[in-house]
């Protein structure tokens, strides 16, 4: 009789159990992961995702969690389409309603439609370098982050960098901005304009229709306007066309700045010779040389736990920046857990608090030994940015190697632009901006 | 015997004429609506209206558009998305520069805009027909996807061409639930589905039904061949543009002309191959297996892989529903070439001696 009820009363017990300790039970935090891993851009997800759940592990397995708080995610496959976005968001975020990470799409197109979701349901929404870059101002956007710099900051840091190499002045040089002509590559149209305007330089500009794998008449062009630079804003396929052609025509790469989703090796590799010397933004460095994505190999991949099949992948500029995006996810929870209990998981609107009020120190950066993935990193309400600083990394061939220190763009010039344009979506939307002086 | 119309005895010309003749039909359709209008919104969840019923809709309307171009009308389009796109910016166009626009008005605006643009590239229908024209209508996409592209006022100068919609008011309401969004966009299909069910029956229906299956008979009994495709590239332009319309307002929220890919004009192609050519109901059918079925996979073959303990990343399970999904294109199209709504009519024909088959 006993033996039959067994299991039941197990069951009672530790259901029991579970009742009187409560609360004390252990806490989790849930992180819907709405990524990609096949399509057109699966290999670009698989180093990402791979890089930024392999730090959630170590997370879990080196110190048992944030405050014993375990981190728990789940992911969804976009495919890099936005409807398929929309739809794995609105699967994930029940599950999101008691305890929330934030949520990295790495699309913009999938951040823009979600951008309103997410105020609604208040689950925050971090664009790590893309996404909309005026929600900058976060008394119009709560819960949006384009956290660490967007692409007006970075164009203008490249400019900044470019004026170093050519002697501190701009005035009368010519630089081309060779563009992919999309949503992306329009995006710093605006800061490039800005600066060419308050630097006196002339600016040449040159789409690439999509996907870019035939640019003989740009690079023909570009021959004709002999540029003291080009600043290059490719995507895919067009990396490696664009580095080819650049030396079929002889113009030296070491003359080439690229944004930083033309930075990684995937885009430099293919083109072989030809891209030896080109210059890119990124605000990680590549390398297993961090003492982070070391440790990580150790401690995840030797417990059996790694999340990438590639292990090649690690060490990649993107793969980096996965784990450079979780370092920044979970340092957000230690802050929210400041405030709102140590050992407790923190709901969407916690989360958007803790996001809002970071402060990522140089000193906390080596703590946590991530040195060299993230600038330093301070946000409050006018600013979701947080950085706005980047490093320029040259290929040398065989790896990527930082050439400069951390550069920030024009904060004067660019922000005020992101005012202007949130603001202009606060009417359209009718949406009362917060009044930012009085958050705390 | 359940389907069976006999003693139903049509003693007036109003009464044989109606849209549905046969009682059980109405029946069932006033049952349909009154649970998608009474029964979901009480049952469903907020999953189910933002990601499957809302796109269902929307994208049933779209592949009904194409329907009459394509199955009604007899003219091959791969523009569908690129209409879709015409709508959806011409709304958003609409609510932005009209103050105190009613969402309706615009979205019916929308409509026409993308009702025009459709005339504009039916033109080549006349000269050109079967696949050399689904080539011409090719352009289309591109030239669109293209022209939203490059004029920024489209997109109100916005730096990256993405539009965000407006808030949706209706009557001095603002919808702002997916519940009220789903009442919306299923009023606004419902009144255009029957609308097409109407005019497929009409002189206008049989006139794009004679092109169809021969033109030169058709012109020859006095169809005006240039008036008759032209109008139908208009109608299914128009029921594009609204759900372009619906697609960015009532659904996504914010939209890039790049979204509006071949891609998405391909699915609703397939939307109406697998549903049926050249029936509404097959539109709907349609949408719900192309829509569907994916997410169902999505969901299922996780659920599947812990069952019988399978190590199953969610990239495999990608893969394996492309897999699954492209063999049961491949299994209707040999089973049932003439589409979902083919079986249906099989199974009324099937219910109408059940259950004493003869």
């Amino acid at each position: 009789m006993i033996k039959r009820f067994k299991p039941v009363l197990s069951a009672v017990a530790l259901s029991l159990a579970l009742l009187s300790q409560g609360a004390a039970a252990a806490e989790e935090q849930f992180f819907p992961i709405p990524g990609y891993r096949v399509g057109p851009y699966g290999a670009n997800g698989q180093a990402f995702y791979g890089g930024f759940i392999d730090y959630l592990n170590y997370v879990n397995l080196k110190e048992k969690g944030v405050n014993g708080v375990q981190m728990t995610w789940e992911e969804c496959e976009t495919e890099y389409n936005n409807a398929k976005g929309v739809e794995c968001y609105e699967r994930l975020k029940g599950k999101a309603a008691k305890s929330a990470g934030p949520i990295h799409t790495m699309s913009t197109g999938i951040s823009y439609a979600l951008i309103d979701k997410t105020a609604q349901d208040h689950l925050p929404l971090a664009m790590m370098g893309y996404g909309r870059t005026d929600a900058v101002d976060g008394s119009v956007f709560p819960y949006a982050f384009p956290l660490v710099t967007t692409y007006q900051m970075q164009a203008s840091a490249i400019i900044k960098f470019v004026k170093e190499k050519l002697g501190g002045d701009l005035s009368g040089k010519k630089i081309v901005y060779l563009y992919h002509d999309s949503a992306y590559g329009k995006e710093a149209i605006i800061a490039m304009e800005a600066e060419s305007k308050l630097n006196k330089f002339d600016l040449v500009q040159i789409p690439v229709a999509h996907p870019g794998n035939e640019q003989g008449a740009q690079w023909l062009k570009i021959r004709q306007e002999k540029p003291d630079f080009v600043v290059f804003w490719g995507w895919g396929v067009m990396n490696q066309t664009a580095l080819k052609a650049a030396q079929k025509v002889a113009y030296p790469r070491d003359k080439m700045i690229g944004s930083w989703w033309t930075g990684s090796e995937e885009d430099v590799v293919p083109a072989g010779d030809a891209a030896k010397g080109y210059m890119a933004a990124t605000w990680n460095v590549a390398g297993k040389q961090v003492p982070v994505i070391a440790d990580i190999e150790k401690v995840v991949y030797g417990a059996g736990k790694g999340n990438l099949q590639d292990k090649a992948k690690i060490g990649t500029i993107l793969y980096n920046r996965g784990v450079s995006a979780a370092v920044l996810s979970v340092e957000a929870i230690r802050k929210g857990q400041e405030k709102y209990g140590k050992g407790k998981a923190l709901n969407g609107e916690q989360m958007r608090w803790a996001l809002e009020n970071l402060n990522i120190t140089e000193a906390r950066l080596k703590q946590v030994g991530a040195t060299d993935l993230l600038p330093e990193i301070k946000t409050s309400c006018d600013n979701h940015e947080g950085s706005g600083k980047v490093k320029i990394q040259q290929w040398d061939g065989a790896k990527w190697v930082p050439v400069s220190g951390w550069i920030e763009g024009n904060k004067a010039l660019i922000h005020p632009l992101f005012q202007a344009s949130a603001k202009q979506y606060a009417k359209e939307k009718g949406i009362t901006p917060r009044d930012c002086s009085k958050e705390k | 015997m359940l389907y069976r119309e006999a003693g139903q005895f049509k003693t007036t010309y109003a009464a044989d004429q109606q849209l549905f003749p046969i009682r059980q039909d109405r029946i069932g359709v006033l049952v349909l609506l009154a649970v998608a209008f009474l029964g979901v919104p009480l049952l469903a969840s907020e999953y189910w209206f933002s990601a499957i019923l809302i796109p269902f809709l929307i994208f049933a309307l779209a592949a009904l558009g194409l329907n009459i171009l394509t199955g009604y009308a007899g003219q091959l389009s791969l523009g569908s998305a690129a209409f879709m796109a015409v709508g959806a910016y011409a709304a958003y166009n609409f609510q932005l520069r009209i103050e105190g626009i009613p969402i309706l008005i615009s979205f019916i605006l929308a409509g026409l805009t993308a009702a025009g643009v459709g005339i504009l590239f039916g033109l080549p229908s006349l000269r050109i027909k079967g696949f050399y024209l689904a080539v011409a209508t090719l352009a289309a996409q591109f030239f669109i996807v293209w022209c939203l592209t490059k004029f920024p006022w489209l997109s109100n100068n916005s730096s990256s061409g993405v539009i965000s919609t407006q808030q949706l008011i209706f009557f001095g309401h603002e919808l702002k639930t997916p519940v009220e969004k789903y009442l919306l966009v299923l009023s606004i299909v419902v009144v255009l589905a029957l609308a097409a069910k109407n005019m497929v029956r009409s002189t206008t229906g049989r006139a794009w039904m004679a092109v169809r299956d021969m033109d030169v008979a058709a012109s020859v009994i006095g169809i005006r061949l240039m008036r008759t495709k032209l109008l139908a590239f208009a109608v299914s332009s128009f029921y594009c543009g609204v759900a372009g319309a619906l697609y960015a307002f009532c659904y996504l929220g914010s939209v890039e002309p790049d979204g509006f890919s071949l891609d998405m004009s391909f699915k609703i192609l397939f939307m109406i191959i697998i549903g049926g050519v050249g029936s509404i109901m097959g539109s709907f059918l349609g949408a719900a297996f192309i829509l569907l079925l994916p997410i169902f996979l999505d969901i299922a073959l996780p659920f599947f892989a812990e069952l019988f303990g399978l190590p199953f990343s969610s990239a495999t399970v990608s893969h394996i529903q492309i897999l699954v999904f492209g063999a049961l294109i491949m299994f209707f199209l040999i089973v049932e070439p003439h589409g979902l709504a083919r079986l249906w009519q099989i199974a009324k024909e099937k219910l109408r001696l059940w259950p004493f088959p003869h």
